[in-house]
C-alpha cells in the first residue's frame, strides 16, 4: 500500500467482505447477549427480563465445572498427542523409504474422514468391549478386555479426536521438517552434535513456528468439539465439554436463557484462552 | 596438523560416475584449493573429505590414520559452508559455541574461547545479534568462527566468498589467507574462481570431470599446463590457443600464448590480424583482434595503448612463452 490511493481503494475493495463478517458474527452474539438476560424456556409461556440471574444458574450448576474441566483435558491431551505424535510420524516420513508417496497419501486419509463416522468406526469397531480391534488384540495378549467408553469416556473421546487430527498436525509439521536446510544438519553434524542433540537444538527450534500454528488452529476446532461425544458417550459429566453441556441446556432442559448465558461464558472464556495461547506461543509468529 | 590422503577414491550417485578414482596427497599446514567448472565434482571431493559422502571405493587417510569410514565428527576436521549454514535461532556467541558445547565443555572454558574467537574475527559487538541481523560478510565470519574455535586439524571451505560482492571478496580472501598465516592448519578451499585459486593457494589442484587434471603450485600451473584444459582455465583473460599453419611451424597441433605475452607491432609480425574492440581498464588494455584466418586472438597491453577497431596489426609471441599442445591435448615438453 504506498499511496493514500491504493490505501483507499483496498480499503474499499475490502469492505464488503468486512462488513459481511462483522455481521454474520454480530448479530447471533447480539441475540446470545439478549437471550441470556431473559427467562426463556421451551416450557414458559413469557419470556421476562430476569438480569444476570441466568448466570448464576449457569456457573453454579455442578455441570459446569466438570465441562470446563473436561474441555481443557480434552485440549490439552489432544494438543499433546497430536504435537509429540505428529512430530514423531513427520521425523519418520521424511525419511527416504520405498513407497514414501504412498504412504504419505495414508497418513493423510483420516483426515478426510467426517467427525460422525471416525466416532462410530471408532466406537464400534475399534472400543468395542466384546468385538472390537482393541479387545481382540488384548485377548490375544491374554489380557482383560476394557470398556473404553464406560471405564474411560475422556481418555476415549480423546484418542479419537487425536485420531483425527493426528494427519493435519503431521502434514503441517512434515513440511517444516523438508524446509528446514540440509546444510545446518551436516554442520551441526560436523560440529560434533549426535542425532539426539541435532533434533533438539537444530531441528526443534526450526519447528516453532509449524508446532505454533498447529496449537493454535487446533485449539480453535478442539475446544467445539461435539459430534465426537454426541455419537460415543452422549455426554454426561464425565465426557461432556462445555459445548456438549450448553448444549444439552437447550436439547433436555429447553432453557434457552441459560444455555445463551453459557454461551457468552464460553465465548469470554475461549477469548481468555486465546489470549493466553497468543501470547504463550504468538511471538514465535513473529519473523 | 594433519596431512591427508586419498587413494584411488571414486564416489558415483546411483549410476552416475562424479569422481572415477582419484589420488591426492595434502600435506601437513598446506592451503589447497581445488578448483575446476561448476558441477566438476569439487564439492563432493569436499564432502567425502569432511564425511558427510560415504566413498564408493578406496581410502581416505588423516595424518596416517584410515579415516574413511569414521564419522565426520571424529575426522577433526571444521567446514565452511556455501550457504554459511549458520543456526538462525542462535545469537551468534551460541552458534561459535556450539561446537564446543557439543564437546561437553564447561561454561567458563567456552566463554573464553568464544570472546577469543570474536576478538580475532571482530565479530565481539554482534555476538548477541541473530544471524539474520548481520551482513554477509559478518556471517562469513561467523561461520569461520564457529571452525576456529575447535582448533581443528583441518579447515574445509566450500565456495565460502561465492555469496558475497565483490569489494568484500577480495578482503574476505586476504583475511582467510591471514588466518592460515596465524594458524598454520592445513586448509583445502573448493572454488570455481581460478583468481582466488591463483592468489591464495600454496597448491593448485584442477578438476575436470571428477577427474585431477594438474596438481601444482600457481606459478607451476601457469607457466607449465599439462594440458588444454588447464591452459585454458588458468589465467585471465584466457590463453589464447591458435590451431593452423602457425602451430604446425611450432611442431604443435595447438599452440597457446597468454593475452600478456603477445607483442603487438603495427608493421607486422609473425600473425598478422585486424584489431577488434579494445577494453582500456587503465593499468593494462585489451585487445581483441582477427588474425586473417578467421581466428580470435587477445592481447594485453601494459598501460594505456591506442588501436583503431580495423587497423591492421602484427603480433608475435615473446620467445620462450608459447605452450604447445599435441592432437589429445597434451602438452609436449
Ligand atoms: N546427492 C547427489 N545425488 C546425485 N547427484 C549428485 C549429488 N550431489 C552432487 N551430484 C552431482 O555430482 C556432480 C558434481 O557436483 P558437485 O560436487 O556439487 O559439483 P561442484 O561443487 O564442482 O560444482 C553434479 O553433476 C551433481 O549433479
Ligand atoms: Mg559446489
Amino acid at each position: 500500500m504506498a499511496t493514500l490511493h491504493t490505501k483507499s481503494a483496498a480499503r474499499a475493495m475490502m469492505a464488503p467482505a468486512v462488513i459481511a463478517l462483522f455481521v454474520w458474527m454480530i448479530v447471533p452474539l447480539a441475540l446470545t447477549l439478549w437471550f441470556s438476560t431473559l427467562r426463556y424456556s421451551f416450557y414458559g409461556i413469557d419470556t421476562p427480563f430476569v438480569g444476570f440471574e441466568n448466570y448464576t444458574y449457569f456457573l453454579t450448576d455442578p455441570r459446569f465445572l466438570s465441562a470446563f474441566q473436561n474441555t481443557l483435558i480434552l485440549v490439552l491431551g489432544v494438543l499433546f498427542v497430536t504435537v509429540v505424535g505428529g512430530t514423531l510420524i513427520a521425523l519418520l516420513l521424511d525419511q527416504a523409504f520405498f513407497g514414501q508417496s504412498a504412504v504419505r497419501l495414508l497418513v493423510l486419509a483420516p483426515f478426510f474422514v467426517m467427525p460422525t463416522v471416525a466416532a462410530l468406526v471408532w466406537k464400534n469397531m475399534m472400543m468395542n468391549p466384546v468385538y472390537g480391534v482393541i479387545s481382540q488384540v488384548l485377548a490375544a495378549l491374554g489380557l482383560p478386555p476394557v470398556d473404553w467408553l464406560n471405564n474411560y469416556p475422556l481418555l476415549s473421546i480423546i484418542i479419537i479426536v487425536a485420531w483425527q487430527w493426528l494427519p493435519f498436525a503431521t502434514l503441517i509439521l512434515l513440511t517444516s521438517l523438508q524446509s528446514l536446510s540440509e546444510d545446518q544438519k551436516e554442520a551441526a553434524e560436523m560440529d560434533g552434535a549426535g542425532p539426539l542433540s541435532i533434533f533438539f537444538y537444530i531441528t526443534l527450534p526450526h519447528m516453532k513456528r509449524a508446532i505454533t500454528v498447529v496449537i493454535l488452529i487446533q485449539t480453535i476446532f478442539i475446544l467445539s468439539i461435539y459430534a465426537e461425544i454426541f455419537v460415543t458417550t452422549g455426554g454426561g459429566t464425565s465426557s461432556s465439554n462445555l459445548t456438549f453441556f450448553i448444549a444439552t441446556l437447550i436439547q433436555l432442559d429447553g432453557d434457552v436463557g441459560t444455555a445463551s448465558a453459557g454461551g457468552i461464558v464460553a465465548v469470554i472464556l475461549a477469548n481468555i484462552v486465546s489470549i493466553f495461547l497468543v501470547r504463550l506461543v504468538g511471538k514465535n509468529l513473529e519473523a | 596438523m594433519s596431512a591427508i590422503t586419498l587413494r584411488n577414491v571414486s564416489k558415483r550417485f546411483g549410476d552416475v560416475v562424479i569422481i572415477p578414482g582419484l589420488d591426492l596427497d595434502i600435506r601437513d599446514g598446506e592451503f589447497v584449493v581445488f578448483v575446476g567448472p561448476s558441477g566438476c565434482g569439487k564439492s563432493t571431493l569436499l564432502r567425502l573429505i569432511a564425511g558427510l559422502e560415504d566413498v564408493s571405493g578406496g581410502a581416505i587417510s588423516i595424518d596416517g590414520r584410515d579415516v574413511t569410514e569414521t564419522p565426520p565428527a571424529r575426522r577433526g576436521l571444521a567446514m565452511v559452508f556455501q550457504s554459511y549454514a549458520l543456526y538462525p535461532h542462535m545469537s551468534v556467541g551460541a552458534n561459535i559455541a556450539f561446537p564446543l558445547k557439543m564437546a561437553g565443555m564447561d561454561k567458563a572454558q567456552i566463554e573464553k574461547k568464544v570472546q577469543g574467537a570474536a576478538a580475532t574475527l571482530n565479530l565481539t559487538d554482534y555476538l548477541h545479534r541473530k544471524p539474520r541481523e548481520l551482513s554477509g560478510g559478518q556471517r562469513q565470519r561467523v561461520a569461520i568462527g564457529r571452525a576456529i574455535v575447535r582448533e581443528p586439524n583441518g579447515f574445509l571451505f566450500d565456495e565460502p566468498l561465492s555469496n558475497l560482492d565483490a569489494a568484500l571478496r577480495v578482503n574476505m580472501r586476504l583475511e582467510i589467507s591471514e588466518l592460515h598465516q596465524q594458524l598454520k592448519t592445513t586448509m583445502i578451499y573448493v572454488t570455481h574462481d581460478q583468481v582466488e585459486a591463483m592468489t591464495m593457494a600454496d597448491k593448485i589442484v584442477v578438476l575436470n570431470r571428477g577427474r585431477v587434471e594438474q596438481v601444482g603450485s600457481p606459478l607451476e600451473l601457469y607457466e607449465h599446463p599439462d594440458n588444454l584444459f588447464v591452459a585454458g582455465f588458468i589465467g585471465s583473460p584466457k590463453m589464447n590457443l591458435v590451431t593452423g599453419p602457425f602451430a604446425e611451424r611450432n611442431g604443435a597441433r595447438t599452440v597457446g600464448i597468454r593475452p600478456e605475452h603477445l607483442l603487438i607491432d603495427r608493421s607486422g609480425g609473425e600473425l598478422t590480424g585486424t584489431a577488434g574492440v579494445s577494453e582500456h581498464l587503465g593499468s593494462d588494455t585489451f585487445i581483441h583482434i582477427r588474425l586473417d584466418d578467421g581466428q580470435s586472438l587477445t592481447a594485453r597491453a601494459p598501460g594505456e595503448f591506442r588501436l583503431n577497431h580495423g587497423e591492421r596489426v602484427g603480433l608475435t609471441p615473446e620467445a620462450g612463452r608459447l605452450h604447445r599442445f599435441d592432437e589429445k591435448g597434451a602438452a609436449i615438453r
